[in-house]
């Protein structure tokens, strides 16, 4: 009998040894790729914001901008010319599959910039400049600074565009916190050329 | 029968016994030493509360001990999001001047193995400091140690808590030196290509509220060479 309780250590002891290496600890959900093959070489995929649902925190200087509820956002001097915001973001399928922050300083502030940072858990995260002054009525600009995991190794553009949605006339007061932002990026693997 | 039920209790004991083993692995090591304490570099520290109720916001899928601040933040459950954590802080100087505000987003990591003392996340800060620029920091940070040293005896405690004075380094790459990645975008930051790491001090932890008295360090390494202005 001893002996057997000597065998069923030793089984417990590697057998368990064997799960922990073999089998994933953490294992992350993932949904059905939605990346297309652009014609001149590359892919694109566009991810979406849908406002205001999908706005989880508006880090505004004005205390009437802000969410959600109860947000105590520095009052300080410091945090007075610039906005920082959270969203959920979602694939070209409504599906959400990730998180993201927008940080953008205004014109009237000076040094103005626009940025994304857009974390997907099972893929990685990419850091996007965008241009901090679009032309009116065109898509925000911006290129890929950096990117993390399966966006390591890539470089491209990307475009923002801010979408009306389910208000008649479009520009209703109040209407710029209803609607969907739509962040295209456009994206192909780096060469070895020397930056 | 009995031969059945000491096959058993075997096994039990040789899986506690892999257990223990990995629990009081002498062979891994917390780093408490940064890589970065030799640099020539200029650097810049960031530090930040770790305590949920004093940061700006925290929010994830509602089932951890850390409850979301505010109450009436969003919560991350939708199944893509549901192991993810995001906080945002506001970063003070080594002086505790309040100097920008930083976004971190944090996801367990698949790379996880238990039988190499590694409980990892994958990190990524998103920072602005007025006046000075912004920055992305890329970072796998390496948790076992944190909760070997705290939560464990935390939740082993009869008062479901802990104490003591606690300070370790969770940064476990990507870099060679076991240094988090970061790039400048706009300021003096500007084309700036640098390393970081994250460390951690802490003095009292709650088995059911998580950091009681808990504060981070972004320690990051800016060559003297970036000279663009904002």
């Amino acid at each position: 009998m001893f002996r057997t309780f000597i065998v069923g250590s030793v089984l417990g002891f590697f057998g368990t040894g064997a799960l922990l290496y073999f089998v994933p600890v953490v294992d992350l959900h993932r949904v059905p790729s939605q990346i297309s093959v652009q014609t001149n070489g590359g892919n694109f995929e566009v991810f979406s914001v849908s406002l205001p649902g999908d706005r989880i925190m508006s880090g505004d200087p004005v205390a009437s901008m802000r969410v959600p509820a109860g947000l105590a956002w520095p009052e300080s001097a410091l945090f007075g010319g610039f906005k920082t915001e959270l969203f959920k973001i979602r694939n070209s399928d409504d599906t959400v599959i990730g998180v993201g922050s927008r940080i953008a300083r205004s014109e009237a502030s000076g040094n103005a910039f626009v940025q994304w940072v857009v974390h997907l858990p099972a893929r990685g995260t990419v850091y996007l400049s965008m241009e901090p002054s679009p032309a009116p009525g065109q898509a925000r600009a911006g290129v890929l600074s950096a990117g993390t995991r399966e966006f390591a190794s890539l470089r491209g553009s990307a475009s923002e565009t801010f979408v009306r949605t389910g208000v008649e006339g479009g520009g209703e007061e109040g209407a710029d916190n209803e609607g969907r932002i739509d962040l295209r990026l456009t994206l192909m693997a780096q060469q070895d050329e020397a930056e | 029968m009995k031969y059945l039920v000491s096959l058993v209790f075997g096994l039990v004991f040789g899986a506690a016994l892999l257990f223990a083993g990995l629990y009081l692995n002498p062979f891994a090591s917390k780093a408490s030493v940064s890589p970065l304490a030799v640099s020539d570099d200029e650097l810049v520290v960031l530090d930040f509360s770790m305590v949920p109720s004093e940061s700006i916001l925290f929010t994830n899928n509602g089932d951890s001990v850390r409850s979301p601040n505010p109450l009436k933040v969003q919560q991350l459950w939708e199944p893509a999001i549901e192991q993810t954590w995001v906080s945002v802080v506001e970063l003070s100087s080594a002086r505790g001047e309040p100097i920008g505000v930083g976004v971190k987003f944090s996801s367990t990591s698949e790379a996880t193995r238990p039988l190499n003392a590694e409980a990892l996340v994958d990190s990524i800060w998103h920072v602005y400091l007025p006046g000075r620029g912004t920055l992305f920091v890329e970072e796998s940070e390496n948790y076992w140690h944190f909760l070997r040293d705290i939560v464990i005896p935390a939740r082993w405690s009869s008062s479901d808590s802990w104490r003591a004075s606690w300070h370790g380094i969770t940064t476990a790459g990507p870099g060679a030196l076991r240094t988090a990645r970061v790039v400048g975008q706009t300021g003096e930051f500007a084309g700036v290509r640098a390393e970081a790491v994250e460390s951690i001090s802490a003095s009292a932890y709650s088995a059911n509220e998580g950091p009681v008295a808990m504060s981070g360090s972004l320690l990051i390494a800016v060559p003297k060479s970036s000279d663009g202005k904002e």
